[in-house]
């Protein structure tokens, strides 16, 4: 990353006594699609809208292309939003709202009906110009919104919670076409959203928020293999949270064993005394009748089983544990799937351990 | 057919409402002084002698200069107040904006005759002007009622966006906000208009030597020989008060429709 597009330098932002934001600092690259992940209320729109410049911060500095913003109003800044009502002018006509940017162009018309005619083309709604905006499907009025943006080839798009208002099906098909509109203009795209596998599915690299702070930012794969902190390894997909105690290099495991510590993850470096092991589901792995086992092996009793066709969930009762485990098995053929009170081997790695004091 | 009573009970309520003013237009066109059946035959003259009487057209004048001027003031008004309500939180707002729906619910009288008292003390002689501040208090929760329609309707991020999309506060507010409660906008100065034309006892405490339309009828009324005329005139008072109202509600509803919103309630 040579010029970060847009720095945020110990950014803090108030609500009268209310600390929305804390100290947020953070570069998003060029052509890049960065997420603002967390927990509803955590700050993520009033960040997104300190970017646009709709929130003045109360400290700190939001550069754009190296520019400071400070006192930039949201129309002289080279962003552009799609909001979480997506705010289409209902008096106007769907050609009329993506034009609605092109006011201030100086384009003429025959120029403006092909830009809008584009824009329209490439959010898919090429047929649906002269209809009037109050008249359209919320999935059709997301890409108004999109299409209405990305005219204006903002350097920067920043959607709030764009896709919370669709259903499973069409969230799950807009996501891979905002991906691939993002990837076909190149326009650094930063999205809020709650929903952790949105944001998983989608982004570039992502910022976890908790609180008005930035508790991680990392890409996807990283944000789930390597938690920094307990509450994002709980916030970003299933992680089950095993009682440990770490002395002198050793990790003691309830219900599973003794590891070398070197072999696990452990975030801060370097742990010792009561500490939480945290297992992803599919790094646990239920061993059929007969399936040669390992050294590092639990027996159990299966407490529940979860089916969603490609992937059964098992609940295990392992010895030595107050809670049962949650572990994930792909249903390929030939494996079966198990029933509520058959006993379970379980095999795990310490590779997969990720360990955090507690 | 089996008779409801429900059913029963709501014809002798339209009746009961609407009868007074189905007679007022069939006395209008009687070619009699006397308002009784049987009706005499039917005539225009009494339309016509209101054309012939200078005090009426003193008192219309007056009338529809304060009608204009509250209808203008009350919805001035109310725009401030129906947007600061819906885009602003502020401190009281609740006992504010209560205490400014009150007229609503006062009775008129109470409501004239406290203005007549403070206007004298203030030593401000009665005239048009102080009909149309009392007749503005009047019409102020009306309006403020429409046009809080009008903006409860309207997200807050389509202003947002489009300064978003590049124009000035001022741009958004011409392109998106107005278009958007210029349909409340003339519907609350219609109203406004009707309820001021109509309006009697705020007028006649409040008119001084400046009657308007209302209260000079009800000066005319000492007049049995005038009745027919007075007859004539409510009507095309009635008249005008239904096809404004319409016109009003028409607007309204255009709104609603124009954000894609159900329509809930309304004057008709
Ligand atoms: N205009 C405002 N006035 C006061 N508090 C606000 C305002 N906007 C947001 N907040 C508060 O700031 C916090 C963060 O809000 P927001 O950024 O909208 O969260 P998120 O988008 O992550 O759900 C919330 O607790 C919210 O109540
Ligand atoms: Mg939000």
């Amino acid at each position: 990353m040579s010029e970060p597009l847009i720095a945020m330098r110990d950014v803090n932002k108030y609500y009268g006594e209310y600390h929305a934001l804390r100290g947020i600092t953070a570069e998003i690259g060029a052509g890049e699609f960065f997420s603002l992940l967390g927990p509803s209320g955590c700050g993520k729109t009033t960040l997104l809208r300190a970017i646009a410049g709709f929130e003045e911060i109360s400290s700190g500095v939001i550069s754009l292309l190296g520019k400071d913003m400070a006192g930039v109003p949201p129309n002289q800044r080279p962003t552009n939003m799609v909001f979480q009502s997506y705010a289409i002018f209902p008096h106007l006509s769907v050609k009329q709202n993506v034009g609605f940017g092109l006011r201030k162009s100086g384009m003429g018309v025959a120029e403006k009906t092909r830009a809008i005619g584009e824009a329209l083309e490439m959010v898919g709604l090429g047929h649906l110009g002269g209809r009037a905006a109050h008249a359209l499907s919320g999935g059709q009025r997301q890409r108004v919104a999109l299409a209405r943006a990305l005219i204006l080839k903002p350097k920067v798009l920043l959607l709030d919670e764009p896709l919370s208002a669709l259903d499973r099906k069409m969230r799950e098909d807009m996501q891979v076409e905002l991906m691939k509109l993002q990837r076909e203009v190149g326009i650094t795209f930063v999205l809020v959203t709650h929903d952790q596998e949105e944001a998983l599915v989608m982004s570039d690299r992502i910022a976890v928020m908790f609180e008005g702070e930035i508790a991680q930012l990392a890409d996807p794969e990283v944000l789930y293999r390597r938690p920094a902190t307990k509450r994002v390894a709980d916030f970003i997909g299933v992680m089950n949270f095993l009682p440990g105690q770490a002395a002198d290099g050793t990790l003691e495991v309830a219900g599973l064993g003794q590891v070398d510590l070197d072999g696990t993850f452990v975030p801060d470096g370097s742990v010792s005394g009561a500490c939480s092991v945290g297992l992803r589901p599919e790094t646990l792995t239920l061993l059929a009748d007969g399936e040669a086992g390992s050294a590092r092996e639990a027996s159990g009793v299966i407490d529940e089983v979860v089916y969603y066709g490609d992937m059964t969930y098992y609940d295990v009762r392992l010895e030595g544990l107050p809670e049962p485990v949650r572990l994930s098995m792909r249903n390929i053929v030939g494996r079966d799937v198990l029933d509520v009170g058959a006993p379970a081997r379980v095999a795990w790695d310490p590779r997969a351990m990720v360990v955090f004091p507690d | 057919m089996r008779v409801r009573p429900l059913g029963v009970f709501a014809v002798l309520y339209l009746m009961f409402l609407y009868a007074p003013i189905i007679l007022l237009p069939i006395f209008a066109f009687n070619d009699g002084t006397v308002i009784a059946f049987p009706l005499r035959g039917f005539t225009t003259g009494w339309f016509a002698e209101l054309t012939q009487i200078p005090a009426l057209h003193e008192a219309t004048l007056n009338s529809l200069i304060i009608a204009c001027s509250v209808a203008v003031l009350a919805t001035c008004l109310g725009l401030f107040a129906a947007r600061a309500a819906t885009r602003y939180k502020f401190p009281l707002k609740g006992g504010i904006m209560g205490f400014i729906m009150l007229p609503l619910v006062l009775p008129e009288v109470i409501v004239a005759i406290s203005l007549l008292v403070v206007l004298m003390q203030l030593g401000i002689e009665t005239s048009i002007f102080t009909i149309i501040l009392g007749h503005t208090l009047l019409c102020m929760p009306f309006a403020i009622a429409i046009l809080q329609g009008s903006f409860s309707g309207l997200d807050q991020s389509l202003e947002e966006a489009a300064v978003d999309l590049g124009e000035t506060r001022a741009g958004a507010f011409r392109l998106v906000i107005l278009p958007l409660v210029t349909p409340g906008i003339i519907a609350s100065l219609l109203i406004c208009f009707i309820i001021s034309l109509d309006e009697f006892i705020i007028a006649f405490f409040l008119s001084g030597n400046e009657p308007t339309l209302p209260v000079y009828l009800w000066g005319q009324l000492r007049f049995p020989a005038r009745l027919p005329v007075v007859m004539a005139l409510g009507t095309i008072l009635v008249g005008l008060s239904i096809v404004l109202l319409i016109v009003a509600d028409v607007f309204r509803r255009r709104g609603l429709r124009k954000m894609g919103q159900q329509d809930a309630g309304g004057f008709l």
